[in-house]
């Protein structure tokens, strides 16, 4: 073991030089880059042994990515925003082939307008796919995930692909402090990958992904998906515990951060939840009793831990960075849809929508929605969807907009 | 590995590896041509199919084919061979197969896939130098769909989605010339109906190594709109009026394996097709029966001025 300042990135190439992977499929796209030029570079040097190749899309990448996980071997890639909706339609698919791999998102705004910085619509826009998801707060995590990600993916109960998601910029261009494992250690971990019958060999032939004809086995493939992804819920646990016993570090599928006697929880996802953190022990110093639940397993969802976890709470603020155009935050329904009706839900659940295309939440934001959701419970009415913008950043807006607008008609000849 | 020759027509396999009872239509001449392609490539394949009439050759839970098959999508079939291959010879290296358990990667798409959607990934896997073999059984338009035009549709051609006076305003892209452009290892031209030529080309690709990519055109019933019985006889009209050139790129030129003679006129293959019906009746529409019949006689005038042109 050795402990190095290591950004997301970084992590994530180590991720997978650790994971022993055998195939990397790749496609250069900005805040992902510097993984494949990292594990570019070591494949060359000779320090990872797979083979890497750069094909010339990532619609083509996450196609060889399932083809060659449908061979029989390890496979792993990584992605951002434009790229990973440029793989949409084989990201549904590699799924329904039951391909396990695993894929890195570094999330990252969708365009229009086009922008390089991080936001989650990215990775949500893959939340229905039949990929599992691991959403990251810290480049430690993001390594330790792809590790885990392996393991809930090539599990015979699971047999599916896995995303591992971590914050563009915030992350990805980040150095932390990051224990970097023993290769034996992680083999005891995370043995070769044993395909079993999902393979292509002449001995053995075998027809994968082949069409369907009617609702009816159409739907059985389809629930056969959706039961393995759930069967993710034990798996994980297990892995987890796993992880935790060789490693030391215990990865729950939901992290929760003060919130046994909080009386008010922020929910969130991703990296801005270590400035939450901040702000629930300012305000807990301020005598405010906050708290907060961090889903890391997205999908499949961990509802009856969610349930638990918020059981009894007055009221949740659920901070998405993520926008559903004509209905709001992600998180949000997602949450409404395992509480609502349950024994003990919180009779507030109010939404925020911020941090899109990299915009900072302030503490001070955090405070805000901590007194908004405070107020709600008084008023006992959960308040409409917030979206966080300043009036300072609208007037900056304005100002930009209003000198734009003066230049243009100095610049124009006069007639 | 070594060439067969295939001499006559007895030489032919006699064994026929493509199972029966498909969902292709009758007289289907992408069927014929992959029947004919099976037989000599033999079932240690596996075929990486994209979106087109024969993705519906495998339907849960039945399959025509012994060897194996997946399935990708219309556009990434190519990359979804450089998967598979890619894979393959990982585990051949890492010893985790034995050379006996590996298979000829073979991707199958129509041309909507080919000469359109495709190219892309095509391009890519050709510049990769990715060892595959790539078979496109060209119909000359979306045939699954219900024939609407699409790159591969000749000039003047009624499709669904050209039905005026004059057919498809378009021209036939040239996809032999785009593939060979990229330098791979092989490209043909084939046809089912003609056997013979078709399987030494097929032994001749299946001795390469490298991208080998082979466009067998496919007489379509439903969408040329013509009897089923006379999808062979089609076939040889495409072959004997010159319109469908039988030839190949290999070591850098262009040879054609068939040259018509005496090339019979166009009309010939066109008035058997009801998608081109429109060029005779209720009269005659000299002006495009003789634009089609000029490029066809130029592009023979250029092939005997320079047989074997660089490509």
């Amino acid at each position: 073991m050795k402990r190095a300042l290591l950004t997301g990135n970084s992590a994530a190439a180590w991720g997978a030089r650790l994971a022993n992977v055998d195939y990397v499929p790749a496609f250069p796209i900005t805040p992902q880059t510097e993984i494949i030029e990292t594990i570019a570079d070591w494949v060359d040097t000779g320090e990872m042994k797979g083979r890497m190749v750069t094909l010339e899309s990532e619609h083509s990448m996450i196609t060889a990515a399932g083809a060659a996980a449908a061979t029989g071997v390890r496979v792993f890639s990584a992605t951002s925003s434009q790229g990973l909706l440029y793989a949409m339609e084989m990201i549904y698919t590699v799924a329904g082939w039951r391909a396990p791999f695993v894929l890195v998102n570094v999330s990252r705004g969708l365009s229009a307008p086009i922008t390089l910085e991080s936001d989650h619509n990215d990775i949500m826009a893959a939340r229905d796919s039949g990929f599992l998801q691991l959403h990251c707060s810290t480049c430690q995590e993001v390594l330790d995930s792809i590790l885990m990600a392996y393991r809930l993916a090539e599990d015979e109960r699971v047999r599916l692909p896995v995303i591992v998601n971590l914050d563009g910029f915030y992350l990805s261009f980040t150095r932390e402090p990051v224990q970097i494992p023993d290769v034996d250690v992680v083999s005891c971990f995370l043995p070769p990958f044993d395909p079993e019958n999902i393979r292509f060999r002449a001995s053995a032939p075998a027809s994968q992904a082949v069409a369907v004809l009617g609702g009816s086995p159409y739907s059985y493939f389809r629930y056969e998906t959706h039961l393995a992804a759930l069967n993710g819920i034990t798996v994980y646990d297990e892995v987890a515990r796993d992880f935790a016993h060789e490693f030391g570090r215990y990865h729950d599928a939901v992290e929760a951060y003060r919130s046994d006697n909080a009386d008010v929880v922020f929910v969130m996802l991703g990296s801005f939840s270590t400035k939450a953190k901040e702000a629930v022990d300012r305000l807990r110093e301020a005598g405010s009793t906050v708290g907060l639940i961090r889903p890391r397993l997205l999908r499949p969802f961990p509802a009856e831990q969610m349930r638990q976890l918020l059981a009894g709470k007055q009221g949740v603020a659920v901070i998405d960075q993520n926008i559903s155009m004509g209905k709001g935050g992600v998180l949000h329904a997602e949450l409404a849809s395992v509480l609502y009706g349950q024994p003990k839900a919180p009779p507030i659940l109010a939404s925020f929508v911020g941090g899109l295309g990299g915009r900072d939440i302030s503490v001070e934001e955090l405070f805000e929605i901590a007194a908004t959701t405070r107020n709600a419970i008084a008023e006992r009415r959960t308040p409409a969807p917030r979206l966080l913008y300043t009036k300072g950043e609208l007037r900056e807006m304005r100002k930009l907009q209003a000198i734009a607008h003066v230049e243009r008609v100095e610049l124009e000849p006069r007639q | 590995m070594k060439e067969k020759a295939f001499k006559r027509m007895k030489d032919l396999p006699s064994a026929h590896l493509l199972g029966t009872g498909t969902p292709m239509c009758a007289g289907c001449g992408g069927l014929e041509a992959l029947h004919e392609i099976y037989d000599v490539l033999g079932e240690k394949t596996v075929f990486v199919n994209a979106a087109g009439c024969m993705t519906l050759l495998s339907v849960y839970p039945f399959t025509p084919f012994r060897g194996s098959w997946l399935y990708t999508a219309m556009a990434s079939a190519p990359a979804g061979a450089q998967g598979v291959r890619d894979a393959l010879d990982i585990l051949l290296e890492k010893k985790g197969i034995t050379c006996e358990e590996d298979l000829g990667v073979v991707v199958l798409t129509g041309d909507g896939a080919a000469y359109g959607m495709g190219l892309s990934a095509t391009s890519g896997t050709i510049e990769r130098d990715l060892d595959f073999l790539y078979i496109c059984y060209d119909n000359e338009g979306y045939g699954n769909t219900g024939q609407q035009y699409s790159g591969a549709t000749p000039h003047a051609a009624r499709t669904a989605t050209s039905k005026g006076s004059r057919g498809f305003a378009g021209y036939k892209k040239d996809l032999f010339s785009i593939w060979a452009a990229h330098k791979p290892a092989y490209v043909a031209t084939v046809i089912g109906a003609e056997p013979l030529d078709l399987a030494r080309k097929i032994e001749k690709a299946k001795s390469l190594k490298g991208p080998r990519l082979v466009i067998a055109l496919a007489p379509c019933p439903t969408g040329w709109d013509y009897e089923p019985r006379d999808s062979a006889e089609i076939g040889k009209l495409a072959i004997k009026t010159g319109v469908w050139p039988l030839k190949e790129y290999i070591h850098g030129k262009v040879v054609h394996t068939k040259v018509p003679h005496p090339r019979l006129p166009v009309e010939r293959y066109l008035a058997r097709q009801g998608r081109f019906s429109h060029l005779f009746s209720p009269r005659r529409n000299e002006a495009l029966l003789s634009e089609i019949q000029t490029r066809v006689d130029n592009y023979w005038k250029e092939v005997s001025r320079h047989p074997n042109p660089p490509s």
